[in-house]
């Protein structure tokens, strides 16, 4: 019994992360159809900034409540910057042509920067993992059986990160449904030409949403870099493919599938793990995926044809 | 703004090319074109060009990255200091080096390309016994003498007659590791925690369990994870349910790190015991102090007082700026045995290298002293070093 609540424990602070991510390829894919593969590394580039933010903070990033929220902003301001340009330089001039193009630019910038990030040179990392500094004092906010050996550890960063998480969520939530600027990111995802014709920047809104996007991976990675303490150049291949299939599971295009599709496999995937053995986590990860689609093709909160943000 | 498009693709374009491909042949550029027209690749043609050229197949980049690059390192300096001291038969040495970022299909294609396209008298590498078992083949069949620094599992060698390695094999590193467990440490029940993408892992996990328990001792739970993983923690739950007494992890640094870090916060605080694959520096900055108190077995230590260790050790602080790590040693060693066989070789054919290599006898390597078994593995005692304080310490040497 311990041991499950442990797993659920572990497998709702993975979740979140991929829920996070997750959201990002929503939101992107909600507005403009486009499945953008380097939102993953995206993500990677935000980890990196992070860390050497919380490098220069040095000792003061430790525990300290504003060392971690400049940390967070840097990164996430960082992220929204990179997220619009790719969007303005890669992306737009693609716009009016086939799709398969902008698919082809996404996964040229994702091996852009996964392996430009990889190179040694100047300010460029290197390919080795770090260990990213504990930025959120580790403490054990509750503990189950012998003190010495417990059973089941709850730990302030899972609490944190899921607060955090919960509140980038709702947040987002509130733009989409509750702005105006939400109503027009939900126009120019129903027919951007017409939209255009009503007088929406759609230009802008699009970036815009990119930029949301990529800080919201920003502000992921982060949470991510906190629970698994490294990072490293190829990190965002990895997550940002488990974040997709999240997203699909979910439906993509659908705010809250994207979470509940990230809560979904990362419980799935740490019970797998815990409880098989973790050489089966990606094939049932994918499983779940193929199975969610042979059932409810739009994805579990999917409708055909509905307006998708 | 379709003017950015081709800014942006050659960018792209850069940045692919210089990751795919590290070649640096060391003293000139002549060698490798003047073969371009020489005919097949049947390791029976000898070279007519002035430079002699090795290949080299290394992780340069990728998870095992720290690896590759410190083995590149030692081969280096062995091939410098062969030409500073005349090179081989009045000949100087290069070395065309490949990366094959941590992955087996990369290696494949790498070793592939130094046997058709560069023709290389003979190739050193890999690290990682999953990529050299891929690059095997391609030697076997090339007639090319291959000489692994530090691949430890016993298939690599099995491949044929053409490969060898300078490091001892993996039944030996986990017969080291249970017998230190058993008789050092006294323990009784462990739990193994194994890389399941990786042979190398598998293969001293299976020899430890074995022996371990063949010296009366209790293996709770044996789980795995698959290299890469950042998260480790539903392995560890199910690991600290039986209460182990020890950890066996025989992976790799940067793995090992993060699995020690999320151990000790699950509240698991017993020794770990690992391999050679622990052996980095990179290992004390991924895993802080959780690493405090755990062992591992490892091929040379720093430590060691004699005067040939303490020399290479000097010479590299020199030109790198760091103290070698075991991979650097082995590079050096490989990179030597290879050197001094092609000075011994009769016509620097694939065959005759292969032979020179073969009856490779008490060799001074800096990494032990190497004498190649009729299986082409070295035969070479063990350093069991403690982890403690950001460094690894020497606790005892274990002999075959």
């Amino acid at each position: 019994m311990s041991q499950l609540i442990q797993h659920l424990i572990n497998g709702i602070a993975a979740g979140t992360i991929y829920a996070l991510v997750a959201l990002g390829y929503t939101m992107v894919y909600g507005v403009l159809k486009l499945i953008n593969f380097a939102h993953g590394d995206v993500m990677m580039v935000g980890v990196y900034m992070g860390y050497a933010t919380a490098m220069m903070l040095g000792r003061q990033a430790r525990g300290s409540v504003g060392g971690v929220l400049l940390i967070f902003l840097v990164a996430m301001a960082g992220c929204a910057l990179m997220g619009f340009l790719i969007e303005r330089f890669a992306y737009r001039p693609l716009r009016e042509k086939p799709r398969l193009t902008a698919l082809i630019t996404a996964i040229g910038i994702s091996f852009t920067l996964s392996y430009g990030f990889q190179l040694d040179i100047g300010f460029l990392p290197g390919s080795a993992p770090r260990a990213f500094p504990q930025v959120i004092q580790p403490a054990q906010w509750f503990t189950l059986g012998d003190p010495e050996f417990p059973d089941v550890v709850l730990w302030n960063w899972q609490v944190i990160s899921l607060l955090l998480a919960v509140a980038l969520m709702g947040g987002l939530q509130f733009l989409v449904y509750r702005t105006r600027f939400g109503r027009a990111m939900r126009a120019v995802s129903f027919d951007h030409r017409v939209a255009a014709l009503m007088g929406i920047p759609t230009d802008r809104v699009i970036s815009v949403t990119f930029m949301i996007g990529s800080a919201l991976a920003a502000g992921a990675g982060l949470l991510y870099a906190i629970k698994d303490t490294s990072v490293s150049p190829l990190m965002g291949l990895y997550v940002g493919l488990k974040a997709f299939v999240a997203a699909v599971i979910g439906g993509i295009g659908n705010v809250p599938g994207a979470m509940v599709g990230g809560l979904l496999l990362g419980l799935v995937e740490e019970f797998v793990v815990g409880y098989a053995a973790s050489t089966w986590r990606d094939a049932v990860a994918f499983g779940f995926l193929i199975l969610v689609l042979l059932v409810r093709p739009g994805g579990l909160f999917g409708r055909v044809a509905a307006e998708k943000v | 703004m379709r003017r950015f498009t081709p800014l942006f693709l050659a960018a792209f374009a850069l940045f692919s090319a210089g990751c795919e491909k590290k070649s640096q042949p060391t003293p000139a550029d002549t060698g490798p074109q003047g073969q371009a027209t020489q005919p097949a690749p049947t390791g029976g043609t000898p070279p007519a060009s002035e430079t002699l050229l090795l290949g080299e197949v290394s992780s340069l980049t990728g998870s095992q990255a720290s690896f590759g690059v410190s083995t590149q390192r030692g081969v280096e300096m062995a091939i410098k200091e062969a030409n500073a001291a005349g090179g081989v038969k009045g000949k100087k040495i290069a070395v065309r080096v490949y990366d094959n970022q941590s992955k087996p299909e990369e290696a494949a294609q790498a070793a592939t390309r130094l046997v058709t396209q560069d023709k290389v008298l003979a190739i050193i590498g890999d690290v990682a016994s999953s990529n050299s078992l891929a690059m095997a083949d391609k030697a076997q069949a090339a007639q090319v003498p291959m000489v692994s620094p530090a691949s430890t599992n016993p298939a690599v060698t099995q491949k044929g007659d053409y490969i060898f390695r300078v490091c001892f094999i993996d039944p030996f590193q986990g017969f080291v590791m249970a017998k230190f467990a058993r008789e050092n440490l006294k323990l009784d029940r462990v739990a193994i925690l194994q890389d399941n993408k990786s042979a190398y892992s598998i293969g001293l996990a299976e020899v430890f369990a074995q022996k371990f328990a063949e010296m009366g001792g209790k293996v709770l739970a044996t789980e795995s994870f698959a290299q890469g993983d950042t998260d480790f923690r539903a392995q560890l739950t199910a690991i600290k349910k039986t209460k182990p007494q020890g950890i066996y992890v025989p992976g790799y640094y940067n793995d090992v790190g993060l699995i020690a870090r999320q151990a000790r916060e699950l509240g698991l605080t017993v020794p770990m015991m690992g391999g050679d694959g622990w052996d980095s520096d990179k290992l004390f900055e991924l895993a802080g102090n959780a690493l405090d108190g755990s062992y591992f077995s490892n091929h040379y230590s720093p430590q060691n007082p004699d005067p040939r260790v303490q020399k290479f050790i000097a010479d590299y602080k020199a030109a790198y700026g760091n103290t070698p790590d075991a991979l650097a040693a082995l590079g050096y060693d490989a990179a030597r045995v290879v050197i001094a066989a092609m000075e011994k070789s009769k016509d620097l054919t694939g065959p005759s290298i292969r032979e020179a290599i073969a009856q490779t006898k008490d060799f001074p390597g800096v990494a032990g002293t190497i004498t190649l078994d009729e299986n082409r593995n070295a035969v070479k005692s063990a350093a069991i070093l403690k982890v403690g304080d950001g460094k690894a310490e020497f606790v005892t040497t274990v002999n075959p």
